[in-house]
């Protein structure tokens, strides 16, 4: 690929506990090249929103990253401390999280936080900070920016300052952005202005994003390729259409099953039995094994194959018509 | 028959600021009507769902139905007996053990104190009941173990600890329970199977469901009738059938229009205009005017009144058959 920005490789992080090491992201590869949106889907617990906060170096210890390498356009970041990561933060790497209050600090204006971020990161003057804010809001589309910008968060309902967030996160014009569940706070109607302003906003400019959420429906209509994790692990990834409509993991299989659809009318939901394991006990070989409908004895052994070139990480891919 | 009957349902909160700061800040109250006018009739044996987007009222009416809120002006019957009015202790008794409710958030509905067992009998020893082996029954009943009994919630997961919750409403042998976002804390997979549960449990005890969701596919899944809420009010009300495929008010049009869709790839969806207004200050007349694409002066005077449409009822001045 020939303008990657963002590309993982073998990431695993770790966290100590006194009952031994889980491993809440474990072996994770995939990168994302600029104007792409890639998915990360999951269930709670699967180690999707991990694997986001160690690209921006958000860990919290004792979480740690314990093996792999992150690339960001050409240089290595996971190994960055300190002053470096910050300045990589908001002026690379803009960050959207799921509840707009609390990434919007309550006692500054949202025009002043904006110009704040712009100061730090862009060499420009105070007076053309405050002329890009405007800029900003209004391109968001938050109607009458201008008189607006002296306003604080609490003034705004749910999607606008989901929309400042949004604003907040490109005003440095970061080559990246990881926006985790950003529309699950949202009203229907909302989440749907707030997915396609992310979605215009990044081809307009170029930006990779990574869209970490739970529900397919979102990922279906905004990201161009998805990547599955279960248990830590990716298990499937691919172009969004392929893998929604024919999924070759029976993970990926069971959730697009388990989805009530308006097609299938009153009839049974599939059930995956079972739970996703706690990250303690993590099973041996493939993780889904044991809820697998197709396991067989190498997939309790052996973890699945690596995604290199290939779709997923499952030793007996489904085939199409078993998947229908 | 109809087990519940809501007629005129309207609940109205204060949500002034204390009266000192009324006094300096010379203002007045300020009511927020939460509930506006709501008509419906749940048949037994059957599931209605209510849906509508956050300040709907959807939880509201809920509450109101299991008398955990009493009703500013309008009635709930159930089974013929309204509980706010009703002198008779005896039937009151009656009814109430008769209704039960499941909450969205699992974790906040259990007492982690309690062990579970103690927990899901507790409806039946309230009432001088004999619970003896009751727990165990009703945990293998919901897809646990009755060794479960002596376990504390705590040491269940998200879905595990619903379905407690769903074996606690059973417990009293209830025949109505108000669902309120029964699913909407858990992931797709457990969500799948908890809806499957409630379904077989609908069909063995005979159940009666009120599902309250912002989620339309599970409301399409499950439901037999569905009311769409908008600020308060019942817009439109039909069955799954022609809600889906014979929309007649534009503000259920644009939900549909605009819930994410599994096989929507790459989607440009026709972006709903505007927010939720603010329901201390509701739009005059009809309250989705401003959002609305085909509002005509009629709707910003007059608000609509219920029609009915075919085997839809719709509040909308210009929803044509």
């Amino acid at each position: 690929m020939s303008d990657t920005v963002l590309s993982i490789r073998e990431l695993s992080v770790e966290i100590p506990t006194h009952t031994g090491i889980v491993k809440p992201v474990d072996g994770v590869s995939y990168d994302i090249c600029a104007g792409e949106i890639l998915g990360i889907v999951g269930e709670s617990g699967a180690g999707k929103s991990m694997a986001g906060n160690a690209v921006i170096g958000l860990l919290s210890p004792p979480a740690h990253i314990a093996a792999g390498e992150i690339w960001l356009n050409g240089s290595r970041i996971d190994a960055l401390e300190g002053e470096d990561m910050r300045r990589l933060r908001g002026k690379q790497i803009g960050m959207v999280f799921q509840d707009p209050l609390t990434s919007l600090n309550p006692l500054l204006s949202i025009g002043d936080q904006l110009t704040e971020t712009m100061l730090t990161h862009l060499d420009i003057s105070r007076g053309e900070a405050d002329r890009r804010a405007i800029a900003a809001l209004e391109e968001v589309g938050i109607p009458g920016a201008a008189e607006r910008i002296d306003s604080y968060p609490h003034e705004f309902s749910g999607g606008m300052r989901q929309r400042v967030v949004i604003a907040l996160a490109l005003c440095a014009e970061p080559s990246l952005i990881i926006a985790d569940e950003p529309t699950t706070a949202l009203d229907v109607s909302v989440q749907a202005q707030i997915i396609a302003l992310l979605k215009r906003l990044c081809r307009d400019r170029g930006t990779a994003v990574m869209l970490i959420t739970h529900d397919m429906g979102v990922i279906a209509e905004a990201a161009d390729r998805v990547g599955v994790m279960y248990a830590g692990r990716l298990v499937e990834l691919g172009a969004v259409r392929d893998v929604l409509t024919a999924p070759q993991h029976p993970y990926t299989h069971g959730l697009m099953a388990s989805t009530p659809l308006a097609s299938q009318g009153k009839a049974r939901l599939h059930q995956i039995e079972g739970a996703m394991p706690r990250l303690n006990k993590v099973p041996e070989g493939c993780p889904f094994h044991p809820r697998c409908a197709y396991a067989r004895d190498k997939c309790r052994v052996a973890p699945g194959p690596k995604i290199a070139d290939g779709r997923t990480a499952c030793w007996f891919p489904l085939v199409a018509e078993k998947a229908s | 028959m109809a087990l519940i009957s809501v007629k005129a349902l309207t609940r109205v909160f204060d949500a002034s600021k204390p009266w000192l700061n009324r006094v300096i800040e010379r203002r007045g109250k300020s009511f927020l009507t939460a509930v506006s006018d709501v008509d419906f009739e749940v048949a037994e044996r059957s599931t209605y769902a209510l849906v509508g987007e956050s300040g709907s009222g959807k939880s509201t009416i809920g509450r109101m139905l299991v008398g955990l809120l009493t009703p500013t002006s309008g009635t709930v019957e159930i089974n013929g007996v309204n509980l706010a009015t009703e002198t008779d202790a005896r039937k009151i008794d009656v009814i109430r053990s008769d209704i039960q409710m499941i909450f969205q958030d699992p974790f906040a509905s259990l007492n982690p104190r309690w062990r579970v067992g103690d927990i899901i009998v507790e409806p039946v020893v309230a009432r001088g009941g004999d619970a003896s082996g009751l727990a165990e029954k009703l945990l293998e009943q919901v897809g646990l173990s009755a060794l479960d009994a002596g376990k504390f919630p705590h040491e269940f997961s998200g879905g595990q600890r619903q379905r407690i919750c769903i074996a606690r409403a059973l417990s009293s042998e209830p025949k109505l329970i108000v669902c309120d976002e029964p699913t909407s804390a858990l992931d797709v997979s457990v969500q799948a199977q908890v809806l499957n549960l409630m379904s077989d449990l609908k069909d063995n005890y005979g159940l009666t469901y009120v599902l309250i969701s912002h989620d339309l596919t599970v409301v399409q899944h499950m439901a037999d009738r569905i009311g769409v809420l908008y600020l308060g009010r019942l817009v439109e009300e039909a069955s799954p059938e022609d809600l889906f495929a014979r929309t007649k008010h534009p503000y259920t049009k644009m939900l549909l229009e605009a819930a994410p869709r599994m096989d929507g790839f790459g989607r440009e969806a026709e972006l709903p205009e505007g927010e939720i207004p603010d329901p201390i200050n509701p739009p005059t007349g009809c309250a989705f005017h401003p959002r609305c694409p085909i509002s005509t002066d009629i709707c910003r005077t007059e608000r609509p009144p219920m029609r009915s449409l075919n085997k839809t009822r719709v509040a909308c001045h210009l929803a044509e058959e």
